[in-house]
Parts: C-alpha cells; sequence; structure tokens
C-alpha cells in the first residue's frame, strides 16, 4: 500500500534554509496521508542555548524546519547534535532561547506554563528510550494516569485504558507493574499510554535505543501504524540511520545544533509492508 | 485534577516510601497528641474550678436582704431605692415572687440560730443551719459519710466534722494530719440528738402564757394588737451524716456546724435574732426571713436577675466578678499550654518538609514523566499538598487519640494519688468534641503549610531535567 509518492518529496536542496511548506501539488496522490495546508509543527530559527559556568551551549542554533500533518520525521544526529533538544522544544517541555515553534498555529513560545501543560497532555504524545513508566504503578493505572489529568470520568477511563493496551496487545498485562515486563512489552505499554489522549504528535526520543532488533521492529511497526491509520505526525529522534531510513517518510539531519540535511527518505518506507505484514502476524 | 483522583494518588505515593511516611506522620501525631493533652489539662482544670464554684454556690447564687434590717451590702444600694421603712418584707410571697423569676433555679429562707443540743446528755452550743434538698449536689456535702437527709421534712442533722469531734470528746491535736471522716461517722451515724431551741409562737391574745417570755405589740390598730410567745421545745433528731467541710470556710450557709432539713427547720418556727429587731414580725404567724438565698441556673443571668430583684426594693449580693478574673486566668493558661502544645506539632511540621523534600529527590523522574505527559505545575503542586494533607489528618487523627490516651492515663495516675492521700476523685482532663476537631484541623494546615515549600519546588521542577535524572 505505501508508496514513495505518498510522501513529500522536498527537491529543493536541504539545509537550514529548508523547503517550504510542501505545495499539495507535490505532495499529491496520498490514499491516507491528509493534505497540507499548514504544517504540523514549524520551527524558525529555533535557539537552545545554555550557560554552563562560563560556557554558553547552543544546542540548537537556528533551526528552522516544517513538518506536515500527517508525515513521519526522523531527526538523525549523533550523540550531542541536539536532535533530543528539538524534539523536547517541539514536545512543550523546553522553551526556546530565541526562535519560535509554531505547532498547529499556536506559538509554544508564547504559552503560559499551564497552556503549555495542557497542550502536552492534548496535542503531545511521548515515547523514550527508557520507556519512562511509572513503577510503582500497574500498566492499566500508567495508562490511565493522562486521563487523570484530563478529568476524564473514571469509568470511561477504565474501558479506553483497556482498549489501549488491548491494541498494543497487553490486555494480560494490565495489572502488572513494568519491573514485571520486558523492554519491549514496556515500550508498548509507553505508546498506548502516549497515544490515550488520541493526540495528534507522537514525539519518540530513540524509541528503540533500550530494545534488541526483534522488539525494535515490533515497535516500529506500531508507530508506522498509529501514523497511516490515525494518521498522526511522527517525530522520532534516532542515531541509527538504517532504522530511520526503514520508516521514517524523511530525514533530518542535525550536527552541533544546527540542521545540516533535510531529506525525503527516498529508499524508505518502501520496504515496510514486508516488515508490517510480519510484525501484524507476530501480534495476537 | 478531580480531588479523588489527588487523594487516591497521594495514599498511593505515601504507601510507597511506608516507612519514612509513617515516621513523619508519628511525628505529627505525637505533636498533636502534646498540643491535645495541654489544651485538655486547662480545659479540664477550667471545668474543675467552675465545676467546684458552681457546687460551692458562690457562682450562681444571689443573696437577697430586705431593707429594713440596715446592713446593705452595698453603698450604692443605699442611696437608691426605696428606704428602709418602705422595703419589702422577705416573708413567703415575697420568696414566692423571687422564685418565679425567669431563670432562677429556686429560692429558699436562710434559716440559722444558735442553739443547744444534747447529745448522750451532754449539752453542746452551736449554729444549726437549715439547708434545702438541692443542696444535697454541693460539694461540701459531696464526701459525706452517711447520707443526705431522706426528705425535707425528716427529722435528720447532718453534723460538721469538727462538730462530731466535739460530740465524741475528741480534740485534734495540731500539726497531726486531718481527722478521717469516715472514723468520726462511724460512732455517731444512726445515734440521737436533742436540740432544743425558742419556738416562736403567736398567742391569739396579749396575755402570754407560759414559756420564757412574751411580746406584746400595742397600740398599733393594723397589728390588732397581735402577740407572740417563745416557748422552750425540743425536737429529737437522727445523726445520718457527718460532712468533711472546712467551718471557717466562707461557703455561704456551710459555717454552721449541724444542719437541718430546710421544710423541718421551718416548721420548727425557731426564734431568730432577727425576730427581736423587725417589728413587723409580731404581727403574723407567717414566717419573715432574715436573708433569701436565689440559685440560678446560669451564672451568666446573675446580674439580669439582681437588678430584677433590686426592683422589688430589696437588696442582693453575689461574687460575680469574681467569676470574670477566673476566666481571664484560664484563657491566659490555656494559651500558654497551647503554645507550649503547638512546639511538639512546629517541631512535627519540620519532618514534613524533610519528608517531602526527600520525596522530591526521590520521585524527580517520575514528577518529569508526569509532566512530561500532561500534568501541570498545578497538579504536581495539588498532589504533594494532598500527600501533606494527608499525612496532617492522619496524624491528627492518630495524635487526637494518643493525647486522649496520655489524659487517660494521667489522669488515672493523679486519681491513685489522689486515693492515697486520702483525698476524692477528680476528673480534671476533658478533650471536647471541638478540640477534636480543631486538633486534627489544626494538624491538616500545618501540614499543608509545611508541605508549601515542597510542593512549590516540586511544580517548578523542569521536565527536561527531570526526565535525565536517574
Amino acid at each position: 500500500m505505501g508508496s514513495t509518492g505518498r510522501y513529500p518529496q522536498n527537491d529543493s536542496a536541504p539545509a537550514i534554509q529548508s523547503p517550504a511548506v510542501p505545495s499539495p501539488a507535490i505532495h499529491a496522490p496520498a490514499i491516507h496521508a491528509p493534505a497540507i495546508h499548514a504544517p504540523a509543527i514549524h520551527a524558525e530559527q529555533l535557539c537552545r542555548h545554555y550557560r554552563m559556568g562560563e560556557n554558553l551551549i547552543r544546542a540548537v542554533d537556528g533551526v528552522t524546519l516544517k513538518v506536515g500533518a500527517g508525515e513521519f520525521v526522523a531527526l538523525l544526529g549523533s550523540s550531542g547534535s541536539g536532535k533530543s533538544s528539538v524534539l523536547n522544544l517541539i514536545a512543550g517541555l523546553d522553551r526556546p532561547t530565541s526562535g519560535s515553534v509554531i505547532v498547529h498555529e499556536r506559538n509554544l513560545a508564547q504559552l503560559s506554563r499551564e497552556e503549555l501543560a495542557r497542550y502536552r497532555l492534548h496535542t503531545v504524545g511521548m515515547v523514550f528510550q527508557s520507556f519512562n513508566l511509572i513503577a510503582s504503578m500497574t500498566l492499566a493505572e500508567n495508562v490511565e494516569l493522562p486521563m487523570r489529568f484530563a478529568e476524564v470520568d473514571r469509568g470511561k477511563r477504565d474501558s479506553l485504558a483497556r482498549e489501549a493496551l488491548a491494541r498494543v496487545g497487553l490486555q494480560a498485562r494490565m495489572n502488572h507493574r513494568p519491573s514485571e515486563l520486558s523492554g519491549g512489552e514496556q515500550q508498548r505499554a509507553a505508546l498506548a499510554r502516549a497515544l490515550i489522549n488520541r493526540p495528534r504528535l507522537l514525539l519518540a526520543d530513540e524509541p528503540t535505543g533500550n530494545l534488541d532488533s526483534r522488539t525494535g521492529t515490533e515497535i516500529m511497526n506500531m508507530v508506522r501504524e498509529f501514523n497511516q491509520q490515525l494518521g498522526m505526525t511522527v517525530v522520532m529522534v534516532t542515531h541509527e540511520r538504517a532504522l530511520a531510513e526503514r520508516y521514517a517518510q524523511r530525514l533530518i539531519f542535525l550536527a552541533d545544533g544546527r540542521l545540516v540535511g533535510d531529506e525525503a527518505n527516498s529508499a524508505g518506507p518502501a520496504n515496510a509492508s514486508p516488515d508490517r505484514a510480519s510484525a501484524d502476524g507476530e501480534r495476537p | 485534577m478531580r480531588l479523588p483522583d489527588l487523594a487516591e494518588l497521594a495514599v498511593r505515593n505515601l504507601r510507597e516510601s511506608l516507612l519514612r511516611n509513617s515516621l513523619t506522620t508519628i511525628g505529627i501525631s505525637v505533636g498533636v497528641a502534646s498540643l491535645v493533652a495541654m489544651l485538655s489539662l486547662g480545659i479540664g482544670l477550667q471545668q474543675l474550678a467552675s465545676r467546684r464554684l458552681m457546687k460551692s454556690g458562690l457562682f450562681d447564687t444571689v443573696v437577697v436582704t430586705s431593707r429594713r434590717d440596715l446592713r446593705s451590702f452595698n453603698r450604692e444600694e443605699e442611696r437608691t431605692g426605696p428606704a428602709p421603712g418602705e422595703s419589702r418584707i422577705l416573708d413567703e410571697p415575697t420568696r414566692r415572687e423571687i422564685e418565679h423569676l425567669p431563670n432562677v433555679l429556686e429560692a429558699y429562707p436562710d434559716i440559722r440560730f444558735i442553739t443547744e443540743l444534747r447529745y448522750e446528755d451532754k449539752p453542746h452550743i452551736t449554729t444549726v443551719a437549715a439547708l434545702p434538698a438541692s443542696a444535697k449536689s454541693n460539694d461540701a456535702f459531696e464526701a459525706v459519710q452517711g447520707h443526705f437527709f431522706s426528705s425535707d421534712m425528716a427529722p435528720e442533722a447532718i453534723l460538721q466534722k469538727t462538730f462530731a469531734e466535739e460530740l465524741l470528746g475528741r480534740t485534734p491535736k495540731p500539726g497531726l494530719d486531718e481527722t478521717n471522716v469516715a472514723e468520726l461517722a462511724a460512732p455517731l451515724l444512726g445515734k440521737e440528738l436533742t436540740m432544743r431551741y425558742a419556738q416562736r409562737e403567736v398567742s391569739q391574745s396579749t396575755a402570754a402564757t407560759t414559756a420564757l417570755g412574751s411580746v406584746a405589740v400595742p397600740g398599733n390598730e393594723s397589728l390588732g394588737g397581735a402577740a407572740y410567745s417563745v416557748v422552750s421545745r425540743e425536737q429529737k433528731l437522727t445523726i445520718v451524716g457527718v460532712a468533711d467541710l472546712d467551718p471557717e470556710s466562707m461557703r455561704g450557709p456551710t459555717r454552721a456546724r449541724v444542719f437541718l432539713p430546710l421544710k423541718l427547720a421551718e416548721s420548727l418556727h425557731v426564734m431568730q435574732p432577727t425576730d427581736l429587731r423587725e417589728v413587723s414580725r409580731a404581727a403574723t404567724d407567717q414566717p419573715v426571713y432574715s436573708s433569701i438565698t436565689v440559685r440560678v441556673n446560669n451564672p451568666a443571668q446573675i446580674r439580669a436577675i439582681e437588678d430584677a430583684i433590686k426592683k422589688m426594693g430589696l437588696n442582693t449580693f453575689s461574687i460575680l466578678d469574681a467569676t470574670r478574673s477566673l476566666q481571664q486566668f484560664f484563657a491566659v493558661l490555656d494559651l500558654f499550654l497551647g503554645i507550649f502544645g503547638s512546639l511538639a506539632l512546629a517541631v512535627a511540621s519540620i519532618g514534613i518538609v524533610n519528608t517531602l523534600v526527600m520525596a522530591i529527590l526521590e520521585r524527580r523522574r517520575e514528577i518529569g514523566i508526569m509532566k512530561a505527559i500532561g500534568a501541570s505545575d498545578g497538579d504536581v503542586k495539588k498532589l504533594f499538598f494532598a500527600e501533606a494533607g494527608a499525612m496532617g489528618i492522619l496524624g491528627g487523627i492518630v495524635g487526637v487519640a494518643l493525647g486522649w490516651a496520655i489524659g487517660q492515663v494521667i489522669n488515672l495516675g493523679t486519681n491513685v494519688y489522689l486515693k492515697r492521700q486520702s483525698l476524692p476523685p477528680e476528673h480534671f482532663w476533658s478533650v471536647p468534641w471541638w478540640l477534636v476537631g480543631a486538633a486534627i484541623l489544626f494538624a491538616f494546615i500545618v501540614s499543608l503549610a509545611a508541605g508549601l515549600y515542597p510542593a512549590g519546588r516540586a511544580a517548578r521542577l523542569d521536565p527536561v531535567q527531570a526526565l535525565r535524572y536517574e
């Protein structure tokens, strides 16, 4: 089903002056992917500088990029390249020193702390390398937690959490604590939690970093499924180019806090189908 | 986040570090216990004092006298109100009128005379006073050996301890322990006492009969030339009780050493010292009293009742102001006890701060996760507040129970000591319901205040930093 034609073809030179919004014409014949009128994410001259003693650390230094709604983008770079910092800025976990991040037409730099929290609650779902499940809670409780913050009724919460865990194949493990599960299971639970409030954006920070390759594939297939079936925009940080090429539609390269490359993944999702099939086969 | 969710998460978090949170909660409990113990001691002592004073009949009592006997208690009264000659007579209708005033429990005449009592053919002279049935609850008769009068007309007597000693021919040696009342009472209870007294008897004619003497009031038309005789009489009395009270005490009628039931004393028509001073007394057989004691159902009403009685043209006397300074004293005492009690709670609140700051360090990553998945600063703050509040409420409840238990133990211990000293047991420890509620509420508020800093700190935590924390 997936074909390269679905993905935005950024034929302009990749670099700091990244392409403007891909025109609908370029973006053409997608079946599932929504037409991109306004970008889901638009970062403009984004900077995040830290001061460490005497030194100024430029974790993110003038990054400008646009991500269309429903796109699957990989942020690639070596350790310390600033890719996680960019992700944190998009996630509203951090604020830019200068520049702007506009997500679904809201400038995160101008939101109050309270509004940022609401943005993280309703617009963003996050998955981390270290899963970040709360150890003292069962899987069901972990998945339910964002709904507590969103003040969803208890009865509704229970059934939604059950449903979400069933979707990632963990219905039998609902009352287990994270420490009783394998890494892959924990990451699946984290995915279920990230999606529970039906966010428009899924941000993944090295989601397979702590997993073996088979489990990693399983998780990535799920992420792609959510991207394709739910039309969710996915931004994934990884340092594994091969992984990015297998799943992402677009690869953005960072080095020393700067954007050094932005290209459509020509090699990419073409080989996605077999993986997905196999992953589907594995899932209960 | 909604309150039930907050409470659930708070309790869950408290259970996660059970030992540390239990110790902190015990700290609060000890603080609350000390506060409750101190305050309940203050309240108990205050109640004991006012109970004693109420029973002593000083603070709920107004003494009413007629101006006719020219002994007003208050100089002001000499200048206002009717002249002594026009003042009301303290007779039965006046007594009844006073008794019907609002908030008056009873009004009874003060009957008191010096007379001779014979015990085993030996004469003894002392003051005899009449006691109303309500005196049974007076603390002077609380520890009576034997019992109170079986009825208001019973020919019975209660003796004061020193009179009992006199009857038995015992003289207490100075410097020795006080005589045991029970020991004195044993040989006397049930024995007979013969009281000789002068009865005032109205004669229909001016001709006096036998007797000690007679007085005629001639030349007064309205009085119809009435006359009365004074007749020597005897009354047999059974000793039913011996009371341990101080003859020198200023407790109104208790200065006498032999007590009779009021109705019996009234029926005897004993000649009283004032009878000779009061000219109108001769005119009628109706009793005229030297003073009337009025008991009030609430000390707060004393002033109003005094005013009402004064309006009737009578003199009044009460010890009201003494209660006021007493209340002031206890207010200050309670304040100081409360401050000392709160010190322990203040120390405990530092324990809460410490526990919660530790919890922030420990749960730094958890706070980061919660923020990453959408918890607002307010949610995190409220969660820590809820934890502090839960520890406060739990500590408060346990503390109140502990304070109550401490009070019971000390009460018990003190009563064992009092018993050894041959003193009656006393309940000087009181934990009223308002103190239970107030102590728990106070612990809750102190805990929330202690949680203020940690909760603020947790809320301000940078999620990026917190997530990096291992």
